[in-house]
């Protein structure tokens, strides 16, 4: 099975929205419900999240050398979710400490991640707006965080400039994305979306999956270097993901910045 | 991981996990989380002077091998040490019959350096009660509210709530119901239960005898049901001590209640023999009524059963407090996962896995002990003949021997961390 793209996009969507009324908040509201029932329509997400926190963790522990085991690890971080729908890994994240801020094209993944923070009662900084605008507005975070966005992005190098230009030297990068693989084209076009219908058809277009070659190269021109590449797969028979080594669907990967 | 809740505080305080009920289960539960940076608050409405006191509870628990490591991991064992009696042979006997089944501690070996631990250990509830209040004191991450009165748990979308007698409220991220075979907090969420009472009481005291036990535990199968004689430490004088669970016909237990304690005593010595020279009765006798009672499900909405609220068997094989210390074992490692994730820890997800994992070990048990009490309940000849023979093959094949013998230990399966000695 593979994962991306399960965020409800649409253009009309994209449009910055200046002030809230309530008739969105409830709509917010039903939406956000739907984005964290583990049984719904964003269940294989949830099966898969637990994994890729785990991999974000460990990584980020051992990179800024704090204890996994520590209540709150990563306090005092200031990390940025970019795609950051609503708000799986941004509110997790937050949990364990960290300061974050979440950032998505869409304004109604915003308007969902935010009702569900604040019914969480956590702080997290959402904003809808592109990397590339926080990058003109100066910003830099202790780490960037793009999870199942990179094989949706119109440019894979200006997409990685600016992933990079949003991290101070010596921070780190995570990026969670799908292979482009025989394997991949057909778990995650034919598998995922046309037989088990995980995904609605047309979420995926192959030919933009991102091979862990091209994305090291393309990180490298902006200084950061991939230290750890992880293969996330699915077992169908325990329903469960487990990382490893198998690179060919879904993987992961640490970069640091110079 | 300790500040999941960060809304403002309502009064009475806010936490991680609110636990309902602080009997042997829930405050064991409270020490896993706790001990792991968990915000903890216990609510029970027993004062805990009158709960620990020798009156309260006359039952002594079999804590198998592997529950006897939870309590280690959550450090508890150090305080009941000397209260626990280690089990080193489980010699099983079917009435007058001569077949026996015989564990002898020295037929399984665990781990690398292939030692060879006791069975099991037999402690007094009292000395577990007192462990546990002192542990409990001693965490800053947990706090016992009793005697408390829960009057109103509301389970909301993002949290619990709970307000008490006395007003005092309290909201926590899950609520985890300890509380009872009768638990009121399973019957408010609307789960369901399978239950039968067995034409059974079970009569519990303690006795002092002549001759030393060297560590035997004995169940012999009567009529009426089975006999335990399981081994205590000895007294601070010396005396030889044991305590007797003695299953009984619920119409006859009164009757017995009621005897001198030399008749009582005799009534012991005659069903037991005499293997421990002359016996008497050591304090008070108690009886409880036995029956078996299955959840139908052990998680709710913000919600987890733990302990007797979700199961509770006959104690024909002495696994009822195993069943819920392993339990705790794992819902503690479900819950501390998920918050180690950042995860919220009252979502299905993390109570889902603890239901996956436990439901299946449960309810074998919850069969086992009800098919052995079924069919060592009776006195048909066809059916003693039966599981005599099976008895005897049990004990004349190695493998399947030690095979029961880990399961009685409770060696079997997929371990949480807590029970293969392992910190969370």
């Amino acid at each position: 099975m593979t994962l991306s793209g399960l965020a409800p996009d649409s253009a009309a969507d994209a449009a910055p929205g200046l002030s809230v009324d309530p008739e969105e908040v409830r709509r917010f509201a039903a939406i956000a419900a739907e984005w964290w029932d583990p049984h719904g329509k964003f269940r294989p997400l949830h099966r898969l999240n637990p994994l890729r926190l785990a991999y974000i963790r460990d990584r980020l522990c051992a990179h800024f050398a704090r204890d996994a085991k520590r209540p709150r690890p990563l306090q005092g971080l200031r990390l940025l979710d970019v795609g950051c729908g609503g708000g799986l890994i941004a509110e997790p994240l937050t949990r364990l400490g960290a300061q974050v801020t979440a950032i998505d094209a869409s304004a109604t993944n915003i308007g969902v991640a935010r009702s569900h923070g604040s019914e969480s009662g956590l702080d997290v900084d959402y904003r809808h707006a592109a990397a590339e605008t926080l990058v003109a507005q100066g910003e830099q975070f202790d780490a960037v965080l793009a999870l199942e966005v990179v094989e949706h992005v119109a440019d894979l190098d200006e997409f990685a400039a600016a992933c990079a230009a949003l991290v101070r030297p010596g921070g780190a990068l995570i990026f969670a994305t799908l292979n482009r693989t025989p394997q991949s084209f057909l778990l995650a076009i034919v598998g995922a979306e046309y037989v088990l219908r995980w995904l609605p058809v047309g979420t995926h277009e192959w030919r933009k999956f991102v091979r862990p070659s091209e994305l090291g190269a393309a990180l490298r021109r902006r200084g950061a270097d991939i230290r750890d590449l992880t293969g996330m797969s699915y077992s169908p028979i325990a329903d469960s993901w487990r990382l490893g080594r198998d690179l060919a669907v879904n993987y992961l990967a640490f970069a640091v910045k110079g | 991981m300790s500040e999941i809740s960060a809304k403002p505080t309502a009064p009475g305080g806010s936490g991680d996990v609110l636990v309902v009920g602080g009997g042997l289960v829930g405050l064991s539960l409270a020490l896993a989380l706790g001990g792991a940076g968990l915000r903890v608050t216990v609510v029970d409405r027993e004062r805990p002077a009158a709960a620990a006191d020798d009156r309260f509870d006359g039952r002594a628990s079999a804590i198998a091998w592997g529950s006897s490591r939870v309590l280690r991991a959550v450090g508890l064992w150090q305080a009941l040490d000397r209260h626990a009696q280690p089990i080193r042979d489980i010699r099983v006997s079917d009435g007058d019959s001569r077949l026996f089944l015989h564990y002898d501690h020295r037929e399984v070996r665990l781990g690398d350096a292939g030692e060879a631990p006791p069975l099991g250990y037999i402690v007094e509830n009292r000395f577990i009660r007192r462990a546990l209040y002192a542990a409990v004191a001693a965490r800053p991450e947990i706090t016992l509210l009793a005697p408390a009165e829960l009057l109103k748990l509301d389970r909301e979308a993002g949290h619990v709530s709970a307000t008490l007698a006395d007003g005092r409220r309290l909201r926590a991220a899950l609520a985890i119901a300890c509380d009872g075979a009768e638990s009121p907090q399973r019957a408010a969420a609307g789960i369901g239960v399978v239950r039968w009472r067995y034409e059974q009481a079970g009569i519990v005291c303690s006795i002092s005898h002549q001759e030393p036990h060297h560590g035997v535990a004995h169940e012999r199968f009567l009529g009426a049901g089975p006999f335990a004689v399981l081994p205590l430490p000895d007294g601070e004088d010396g005396t030889h001590r044991s305590s007797i669970v003695w299953t009984e016909r619920a119409d006859l237990a009164p009757a017995m209640l009621k005897l001198s304690d030399g008749e009582f005593a005799a009534e012991i010595e005659q069903r037991f023999g005499p293997h421990l020279g002359r016996i008497a009765v050591a304090g008070p006798r108690w009886s409880y009524p036995l029956g078996l009672l299955h959840a139908e499900r052990y998680v709710a909405h913000r919600l987890a059963l733990a302990g007797d609220a979700a199961h509770r068997i006959h104690p024909i094989a002495g696994q009822g407090l195993n069943l819920g210390l392993r339990d705790v074992a794992s819902l503690a490692e479900c819950i501390v996962d998920a918050a180690r994730l950042g995860l919220d820890i009252g979502s299905a997800g993390a109570l889902e896995r603890y239901e996956r994992w436990r439901r299946v070990d449960s309810l074998m048990l919850v069969g086992v002990t009800d098919g052995l009490n079924r069919l060592f309940s009776t006195d048909l000849a066809p059916v003693r003949l039966a599981r005599d023979i099976g008895l005897g093959v049990v004990n004349a094949l190695p493998p399947l021997k030690r095979l029961f013998m880990r399961h009685a230990m409770g060696m079997v399966g997929d371990l949480p961390r807590l029970v293969r000695g392992e910190a969370l």
